[in-house]
C-alpha cells in the first residue's frame, strides 16, 4: 500500500512540476488533470470514495475542460496559437 | 517571479503529501458530533451511504447553500460571457469545422453511456459513493460531448433554465413539506424503508435527484456558454503547431 501511495505522490509532484516547465499551455492543462487523477487515487486509499469521485469528476474532468476552453478563448481573442505566448 | 511562487507552492504541496504519507499526527480535534452521527446515523436516516445521510440529512441546509453558491457562480459567469459575446460576436461564428470521424462517432457512442452512468450515480447516491454533485457533473459532460463534436449545433438554454429552476424549486419544496409535517426544514420523511434497497432513506433520493439535475443543467449551460465563442481555432492545427514549436525549442 505504501508503494501505491509513494507512486501517486511521485506522479502528483511530477505533474505539478511539469506544469511549471512545459512549453505549451495545453500540455500544462493536461498535467494539472493528471495531478487531480492521482489525488483521487490517494482519496480512495484514505477511504474517502465520495471525495475521490468528486475529485476525479470535477478536478480532472470539468476544470480541465473549463481551463482548455478558456485557453482557446484567450488565443482566439489575441489571434495566437497556444504555443506562441509562452514567453509573454 | 511567477515560477518562484509556483515552486514554493509545489514544495508546500510536497510537504503536505509527505506528512500524509508518513502519517504524522498533525493534531486531532475532538469530533463529538462526528462520533454521534457515526453511531446513530444508519438507524435514524436509513441510508446505506453514511456520507449521504450527513450531506442531505444532518447538513441539508448546508447543501442548499452549496447549490445557491453554484447557482450564483454559474449565473454570474453566464452574465459576463453573454455580455462579452454580445460585444464581440458581430461577426457571426459559422465555423462548422469537421473534427474528424473519431470525435464525432465516439461522441454519439459515449452520450448514452454517460447519461446512464450519471443517472446511476445520482439515483444510487444513498446506497453507494457518489450522488447528485458527481452525477450532475457527468450529466453535464454527457451533454457537452455532442456540442464538442458538432460545434455549430445550438443549445436549448431556456430548456436548461427550466430544468434547473424546477430542480431547485423541488429541493426547497421538499424541505418546506417537512416543515409542514412538524419536523425540521429538510428533515427526511416517507419512512426509512429497507436499508440498502433502491427505495429507502425517505426523501434523500428525491433530494439528490433534484441536486443532480440542477448541477447538470447549470454546468452544461456554463460549458456551452464558454464553448460557443471558442470554436475558432481548429484543434488539429493547434496541436501540430505546438508540437512543432516544442521540437524546434528542444533541438
Amino acid at each position: 500500500m505504501i508503494w501505491v501511495i509513494a507512486l501517486m505522490v511521485i506522479i502528483m509532484l511530477a505533474g505539478a512540476i511539469t506544469v511549471l516547465f512545459v512549453e505549451s499551455h495545453v500540455s500544462a492543462i493536461a498535467a494539472t488533470s493528471a495531478v487531480s487523477l492521482a489525488l483521487s487515487v490517494l482519496f480512495v486509499i484514505l477511504q474517502a470514495p465520495d471525495v475521490a469521485m468528486t475529485e476525479a469528476v470535477v478536478g480532472s474532468g470539468l476544470s480541465t475542460v473549463i481551463l482548455a476552453l478558456a485557453l482557446f478563448r484567450i488565443n482566439k481573442k489575441h489571434g495566437k496559437q497556444p504555443s506562441e505566448q509562452n514567453d509573454a | 517571479m511567477r515560477n518562484v511562487s509556483a515552486l514554493v507552492f509545489a514544495s508546500g504541496l510536497a510537504f503536505l503529501l509527505l506528512v500524509i504519507t508518513w502519517q504524522f499526527v498533525v493534531g486531532g480535534a475532538p469530533m463529538l458530533i462526528g462520533e454521534a452521527i457515526l453511531q446513530q446515523g444508519a438507524d435514524k436516516i436509513g441510508s446505506a451511504n453514511l456520507v449521504t445521510s450527513v450531506v442531505l440529512g444532518y447538513r441539508g441546509i448546508d447543501t442548499l447553500g452549496e447549490i445557491a453558491i453554484l447557482f450564483t457562480a454559474s449565473t454570474a459567469t453566464s452574465l459576463v460571457l453573454s455580455s462579452l459575446s454580445a460585444k464581440t460576436s458581430s461577426s457571426k461564428k459559422v465555423v462548422i469545422r469537421d473534427d474528424g470521424t473519431i470525435l464525432a462517432s465516439s461522441a454519439s457512442l459515449f452520450f448514452p453511456l454517460l447519461i446512464t452512468l450519471g443517472m446511476y450515480i445520482i439515483l444510487h447516491g444513498h446506497l453507494t459513493p457518489g450522488g447528485g454533485f458527481q452525477g450532475g457533473v457527468i450529466l453535464a459532460a454527457a451533454f457537452f460531448l455532442p456540442l464538442l463534436a458538432v460545434p455549430g449545433r445550438g443549445v436549448n438554454h431556456s430548456g436548461l433554465a427550466l430544468v434547473e429552476g424546477f430542480a431547485g424549486a423541488s429541493f426547497i419544496i421538499i424541505g418546506i413539506i417537512a416543515l409542514f409535517q412538524g419536523n425540521a426544514f429538510l428533515q427526511p420523511f416517507f419512512g426509512h424503508g429497507e436499508m440498502g434497497s433502491l427505495v429507502s432513506a425517505g426523501t434523500l433520493p428525491l433530494l439528490y435527484t433534484a441536486v443532480g439535475l440542477k448541477v447538470g443543467a447549470e454546468l452544461s449551460g456554463l460549458l456551452a456558454n464558454l464553448a460557443e465563442i471558442g470554436e475558432i481555432v481548429p484543434e488539429s492545427t493547434d496541436l501540430q503547431a505546438s508540437s512543432m514549436q516544442t521540437e524546434s525549442n528542444g533541438s
